[in-house]
């Protein structure tokens, strides 16, 4: 009865728990409602992702209204894995939280601030699940208001300015979605996704569609952060209290990513988004511009936090770059870099986010001679920017390793040049830091600070575990990426 | 007809550019976070249009059941408009909180005045 039931569930239990934490209002309270409700997320998704492994695409009629009329909500090859994803860090991070939170939020906050987490986590698992595209508009902005609060709440009054930048621009990025969807709404007559394309066919007249994929293609990137249009993310990121950081950087823009795949090739079909269109060669030129211009940049920077978003927007310009080439294999490494990368920048930042809870410090000049310090907490961050360079043995390897392909199975061996150049940039960034922090001189900053919360080392180091794992045994999240690649391929059966 | 339609068929349309165009300009060109937030807010409400025209059949009724009357207007951009209304009441709130509290941090709300490098760089 209740397994009927879980895609609903899996967005119902974060939103409802949200509400009760909201009226609990009381730090200790508030994260252990948080706490139980995020790890009932992964077990759901897990079963979720075993049914459609078993009897393959799940649709699920909600409030019993059948589609295409009714809201559906669809659980296919591809978005079963991002509900893994986005499931396993929520309730990973949730339990690293409370430490950090306790530390960086004033008290009267803390309930609060598990509120607003709750309902970004629920906004963002209702973007993956559902099938409807109106719904995915109110999922992305619940998901997105939540995202200025927990911004709101650093401690830098500056996190105020970066919250409201984000606002600004994240809601043009909305509006602009909407828009599109409504051109679509007059040409069809339908929300539900797939009985979008299937109308589309008969359509005569295609340039209100093609505005419709414009306009969504620039909102969407906006949200995902592709090159130009990233500037809200490094001050967000940077100012954001830790845990929202580690947070938002391994799935929010994920999810942003796995919508605009959505629709180039579930609602508007390949054929017309990258045959009859160039998006091809637009979308190559921001995500090569985003791997080598955003690396250059990580590298000047003062302030670790502010590093890696920059880093952040150049591993975007990878997973971009698998969906330009738009094959069987760009497709897979697009994917399993996004899992990938998820995995890594949520290790790094929950390393950082031990480091400013121990030593208060997030200038690069300040960490001098950390790893003595504080070793463990160092090593994952080592290990983590291993997998961001891309060196064998990490999952890092293993999507460079797809893209590298994909670039030669098209003749493009100068784009395969760029992604190993650019590679190379992140071992001058990462090893900037690896070298103040093992390299010199405990400073008198770092050698402050007493023992670390055991779950907060404990999580960063399931997660750094994860991104050897993952690397050294790649034939589970490859092969769910190929699997999802070939879905999107084939369209929708 | 109107002898607005006659001058210029599908004007709801214009009106639609217009508003849309005008509300991107205002937030990209006002310096004060108040203003940004008023542009936001005409930006968002100018898709409101988009959504209801080409919902609304002329000599239609409101989109109840009744006898005698066939032609009604469709019902779900109506709908949808209701969201998208709450949606951006909800955004224009949250922005305007956080213009309060930028202005209880900074003493001021002029970007021109909170994008000084030696704010942005400490």
């Amino acid at each position: 009865m209740i397994e009927s039931h879980l895609p609903a569930l899996l967005v119902v239990v974060p939103l409802l728990a949200a509400v009760f934490t909201a009226l609990i209002r009381q730090g200790l309270a508030s994260y252990l409602v948080a706490f139980i409700a995020c790890w009932s997320l992964p077990v759901m998704s897990i079963a979720l992702l075993g049914q459609e492994l078993n009897q393959g695409t799940i649709s699920y009629a909600l409030g019993d209204w059948a589609p295409p009329i009714g809201i559906e909500y669809r659980i296919d090859s591809v978005n079963a894995p991002f509900l893994v994803l986005v499931s396993f860090m929520a309730a990973l991070v949730a339990t690293y939280a409370r430490s950090s939170v306790t530390s960086e939020i004033e008290s009267s906050r803390q309930g609060w601030f598990y509120t607003v987490y709750l309902l970004c986590v629920g906004g963002l698992l209702g973007v993956l699940i559902t099938g409807d595209a109106f719904n995915a508009f109110v999922f992305l902005e619940i998901s997105s208001l939540a995202t200025y609060v927990l911004i709101a709440l650093g401690k830098d009054r500056r996190a105020l300015l970066a919250a409201y930048q984000y606002l600004i621009l994240g809601t043009i990025g909305a509006t602009l979605y909407v828009v599109g969807v409504g051109l679509i709404f007059a040409m069809t007559g339908s929300l539900n996704m797939v009985d979008i394309n299937a109308h589309l066919a008969g359509i005569e007249t295609l340039r209100p569609v093609l505005a419709a994929l414009a306009f969504i293609t620039v909102g969407i990137s906006l949200k995902l952060a592709l090159f130009p249009l990233h500037v809200w993310l490094p001050n967000a990121y940077a100012f954001a209290p830790s845990v929202a950081t580690a947070f938002l950087a391994s799935t929010a823009t994920k999810v942003a990513v796995y919508l605009l795949l959505r629709y180039f090739f579930t609602v508007f079909g390949a054929d017309l988004v990258f045959e009859q269109q160039p998006i091809t060669p637009i979308l190559l030129v921001f995500s090569v511009a985003a791997m080598f211009i955003a690396s250059i940049v990580a590298v000047f920077q003062a302030d670790i936090k502010r590093m890696l978003a920059y880093s952040s927007v150049a591993q975007i310009g990878y997973i971009t770059l698998g969906i330009a080439i738009a094959t069987q294999t760009g497709l897979a490494g697009a994917l399993v870099h996004l899992l990938n990368h998820a995995l890594i920048k949520g290790t790094l930042f929950l390393a950082v986010g031990c480091i400013v809870l121990q030593t208060g410090a997030f200038k690069v000049k300040n960490l001098a001679g950390i790893g003595r310090t504080m070793p463990l907490t160092m090593a994952a961050f080592v290990v983590a920017g291993l997998g961001l360079i891309g060196v064998p043995g990490t999952v890092g390897f293993v999507s460079k390793w797809f893209l590298i392909t994909a670039a030669l199975e098209q003749g493009w061996w100068w784009l395969a040049l760029m992604i190993v150049t650019s590679s190379l940039i992140a071992v001058v960034y990462v090893g900037r830091i690896v070298e103040i922090a093992w390299f010199r001189e405990p400073s008198k900053e770092v050698s402050a600070g007493g023992r670390l919360p055991i779950e907060m080392l404990g999580v960063t180091w399931v997660m750094a575990a994860a991104t050897i794992y993952f690397g050294l045994d790649a034939e589970f999240t490859a092969g769910l990426a190929s699997r999802a690649a070939e879905t999107l391929l084939a369209g929708i059966k | 007809m109107s002898t607005l339609a006659e001058l210029m068929p599908l004007y709801n349309y214009w009106i639609t550019i217009f508003l849309m165009i005008s509300g991107l300009y205002i937030v990209v060109a006002r310096g004060n976070m108040v203003k940004k937030l008023v542009g936001l807010s005409l930006f968002q409400t100018s898709v409101y249009l988009l959504y209801l025209s080409p919902g609304k059949i002329l000599g239609g009724t409101p989109p109840i059941l009744a006898k005698g009357f066939e032609i009604y207007s469709a019902p779900l951009p109506h709908v949808l408009i209701l969201t998208a209304i709450v949606v951006g009441i909800a955004t224009l709130a949250l922005g305007l909180a956080l213009t309060v509290r930028i202005n209880e941090a900074f003493g001021s709300i002029e970007e021109d005045e909170l994008f000084k490098p030696e704010i942005t760089h400490d």
